[in-house]
């Protein structure tokens, strides 16, 4: 586990110099990875929806990261956007938004399909 | 199941609930990137520090701020989620503050943008409360034994943010200037805001 200054995650180590660098923010990107961004902008969408409510959310992340917490005492392996989008999951599926496995089974889905087919989302796969 | 979604990779896991809510109509894509693009460009510390920099040259400003922090930093513009209830803590040369969110990420967004990772990081989050004075030696700033630390937790209820201590020799420089100093990690109160 590194320490609060351990900010070496390989994901930030991108040329951040050039004028066609990403924004960032004091060094570092707001995102490691698009699965990242993109989790975090579906909760936000559906909380401006009203589809769910972002304390709820709140309650579903602490829950989440102290579980985690627990059950990796060393640290290892911790994604912050991981407990996230558990959470939001969580918050989805109690909403009776998208029932429970309907992920896991789009998901199967999607890791089926061949390589190269990398717009999944296109909304023609009605599987 | 959710102990076998734990085992998908996460990169497909948020395309699959990506999909299923945008082809089910809940969610929409534009508005989802542009919250993504938004939070990525748009929002961030050069927010804050244009708030400090205006407390430090504009005294009735700083006791707007330090009275009612939302309605002082809406006063610049910034507003939006994670900002309804900000409190701004004053640093003095014998107190200084230092934020974090022992539970989760709480943080306030519209003057800071998203919290880098270190600050979501369990070990920032459990250690900042047990040792304050060493965790800030880690990240640089050595305070003497005579200055008082004192560590706020946001909650859902209250998002903090630092007024840092306006540098020495700084008195000739402009509001815009000064905002040019403020640092993202001086406004969390893990580091000072250093002189020109």
């Amino acid at each position: 586990m590194s320490g609060p200054g351990g900010h070496a995650d390989p994901a930030y180590l991108l040329d951040t110099s050039g004028p066609a660098a990403p924004p960032r923010d004091n060094g570092e990107l707001v995102f490691g990875a698009p699965w990242e961004s993109k989790a975090f902008g579906l909760a936000l969408a559906l909380t401006d929806a009203g589809l769910i409510d972002w304390e709820d959310f709140r309650q579903a992340l602490v829950g989440e990261i102290s579980g985690w917490e627990a059950a990796h005492p060393s640290g290892e392996g911790w994604s912050y956007y991981g407990c996230w989008l558990r959470s939001l999951e969580r918050v989805v599926s109690a909403k009776g938004l998208i029932g429970a496995g309907a992920v896991a089974d789009k998901a199967a889905l999607l890791a089926a399909l061949p390589a190269g087919h990398d717009h999944p989302g296109a909304g023609h796969d009605h599987g | 199941m959710t102990t076998a979604a734990d085992d998908i990779d996460p990169a497909l896991r948020a395309e699959a609930l990506a999909s299923l809510l945008i082809e089910r109509g809940l969610v929409d894509e534009a508005v989802m990137n542009n919250f993504i693009k938004t939070y990525e460009q748009s929002v961030g510390p050069m927010n804050g520090a244009k708030v400090v920099a205006r407390a430090w040259t504009d005294p009735d400003y700083r006791e707007r701020l330090l009275s009612d922090g939302t309605g002082a930093i809406a006063e610049l513009g910034f507003k939006g989620p994670q900002g309804e209830h900000i409190v701004v803590l004053e640093n003095t040369p014998d107190v200084h503050h230092v934020v974090v969110c022992t539970l989760c990420s709480c943080y306030p967004w519209p003057v800071l943008g998203l919290p880098p990772s270190w600050y979501k990081d369990p070990s920032y989050r459990a250690r900042i409360v047990r040792e304050p004075r060493a965790v800030l030696a880690e990240f640089g700033l050595d305070l003497g034994e005579d200055v008082v630390i004192r560590v706020f937790d946001s909650s859902s209820e209250v998002r903090y943010m630092v007024l840092p201590l306006r540098p020495a020799g700084t008195k000739g420089l402009s509001a815009e200037d000064l905002a040019a100093l403020v640092t993202r990690d001086a406004m969390v109160g893990v580091a000072q805001v250093a002189a020109p």
